[in-house]
């Protein structure tokens, strides 16, 4: 199992240069909303499922967005942890007033959340540039500005390094006495209390956590397709991080983004296969895969390394 | 045994609407003390419980803990002072293993079960949940995972599980509800005696007569929301009250 997974990687850091533009932007996409994906699922891991995480995804964006054109920073490597932190102080608002809540209600109020920034992007034309959304230009990091030709690629390792940075985060967070918490919290937050922990500081800091990695995952997007708009913050795109999420499976870090990728190479090639009933091809695919991996694409790695031992 | 009241529950009511659960209740425990608390179901011991561990705020009375006021503290407030509790119905993490219900527990002592950047899996921490699971009889079922305990294993791990935050006074509802009868004192044996090693004030709610005699050194009789009896155990079962409104002796 690691050594398929060490192949993978490095499939992943080689063969890119071989490959095609649009193959190469699919990839990069596929990661950034992996990092949103893997958001999600920490927030799983409490059985909190965030139907608003499209709001970080479109914040980290239109943090890149506005640095661009308002003040005229392209610099990744200024607007990536300028991303991360608005994100980190907007998760921490948000999540102080969501984390008192549970289920349905925690799932409804972040979809509402995220249909604020929506609508306030959608309607504050001359601050947001409204349903036009904002282009972004430039692209340097450290100074250096990759030339035309090799920007894709150039922005594709960005992604995956920081992709990578990610996996390691959230491999801490699931292997942390937070992330082992958060798995209390959702099996008995009664005996949380009574150990003496505070099941609201685990929530809000692990939806901190949660929503600075979305945040990176949306400036990265941003970047990718050189535009954003009110469309990243719309509830869609919070269901489809969700939908992502149990696709992928929960049982390990990996899984967001097997399942994120799984998603966009499925969702291009159902377009492609059929360009006016894709929806029906992506749907019935993704139904067949639920069906029979119910705990997620993931659990398809662990019968193997069964059925191997 | 030193004088030194831990828990000092003074003239304490809790009310549900109409129905007084708690009436004007007052219990003195000192330092080292082992109470059984016996009564019929709905006389009130839980509630009591429920109000020194911070489950519930008092109608009226104070409660004092070291001389320190702490009714209408959380729970997770009075835990950090010191009180913790099992309950009735253990309150485990099923969906984990019996190792990590240990872990969270030592996590959650040494104040770092927030961290979110090392490991949960360190080896001091790993010792430490390895010996409690040791000294509570369940290191054999470390990997299993906790749903799969017998109620006997479940009560283990939920009072381990407080046991490790080193409590100066621990609270348990109804141990051995659930529990074999075989099982029954070997259960109890495991708690009393490392509750005893570190001279932990205990107060348990026993139904069993047995339990209580054999293990309290001290025994409080509720009926009716009240105090109906309160000294030492055989005086106190041997009471007339006591054996009619609780063991429902004519």
């Amino acid at each position: 199992m690691k050594a398929l997974i060490a192949a993978a990687l490095v499939l992943l850091a080689a063969a890119p240069p071989f490959m095609s533009d649009w193959l190469v932007f699919l990839l990069s996409i596929s990661i950034a909303k992996g990092m949103v994906v893997l958001g999600v699922t920490m927030l799983l891991r409490g059985g909190l499922i965030s139907f608003g995480h499209a709001l970080y995804y479109a914040a980290g964006a239109y943090v890149v967005g506005f640095a661009g054109n308002r003040f005229g920073i392209g610099d990744a490597a200024i607007t990536l942890p300028l991303a991360a932190l608005g994100c980190a102080l907007l998760g921490a608002a948000v999540g102080l007033l969501l984390m008192r809540f549970r289920g349905i209600y925690f799932a409804m109020l972040s979809l509402a959340f995220s249909m604020i920034l929506y609508t306030v992007l959608l309607k504050f034309y001359n601050f947001s540039g409204g349903t036009d959304g904002i282009g972004v230009r430039y692209f340097s990091v450290f100074g250096l500005r990759p030339p035309q030709e090799s920007l894709r690629l150039a922005q594709y390792y960005l992604t995956l390094a920081l992709g990578f940075g990610m996996l390691y985060t959230g491999t801490r967070f699931f292997a942390s006495p937070l992330g082992a918490l958060m798995q209390a919290v959702r099996y008995n937050e009664i005996r949380v209390e009574y150990l003496g922990a505070s099941v609201s500081r685990a929530i809000l800091a692990s939806y901190v956590l949660s929503a600075t990695v979305s945040g990176v995952g949306g400036a990265l997007a941003a970047y990718l397709v050189g535009h954003v708009s009110p469309q990243l913050a719309y509830w869609t795109s919070s269901g489809d991080f969700v939908f992502v999420a149990v696709l992928g499976g929960t049982g390990s870090v990996f899984a967001p983004f097997a399942g994120s990728v799984a998603f966009e190479f499925i969702k291009n090639y159902a377009v492609k296969l059929s360009p006016e009933t894709w929806q029906l091809t992506l749907g019935v695919v993704l139904l067949l895969i639920i069906f029979f991996l119910p705990q997620g694409l993931w659990s398809l790695a662990a019968r193997l390394r069964e059925r191997h031992e | 045994m030193s004088t030194q009241a831990i828990l000092d529950v003074r003239a304490v009511s809790r009310s549900f609407g109409m129905l007084k659960a708690v009436d004007d209740v007052s219990l003195r425990v000192d330092e080292g003390e082992v109470v059984g608390i016996i009564g019929t179901n709905g006389s009130g011991k839980t509630t009591l419980v429920n109000l020194v561990t911070g489950y519930l705020a008092p109608t009226s009375g104070t409660i004092l803990l070291d001389g320190r006021a702490i009714a209408g503290l959380k729970p997770r407030q009075i835990t950090v002072l010191g009180v913790t509790r099992s309950f009735q119905v253990p309150q485990i993490y099923t969906g984990m293993s019996v190792l990590e219900n240990a872990l969270i527990a030592v996590a959650t002592r040494y104040r770092h079960a927030s961290d979110f950047w090392r490991a949960l899996r360190r080896p001091e921490w790993l010792r430490e949940a390895g010996d409690l699971l040791e000294r509570f009889g369940l290191a054999g079922h470390a990997s299993q995972s906790a749903a799969n305990l017998s109620e006997g294993g479940r009560k283990l791990l939920d009072v381990a599980m407080s046991f490790v935050l080193q409590p100066r006074l621990l609270l348990m509802d109804e141990p051995t509800s659930g529990v074999s009868a075989k099982d029954k004192f070997a259960v109890m044996d495991t708690v009393m005696n490392a509750l005893a090693e570190r001279g932990v004030t205990t107060i348990f709610i026993e139904h069993d007569m047995e339990i209580v005699e054999r293990y309290a050194r001290r025994g409080v009789a509720f009926a009716g929301g009240r105090i109906i009896a309160d000294g030492d155990v055989s005086s106190v079962l041997a009471e007339p009250e006591v054996r009619r409104a609780v063991l429902g002796e004519d």
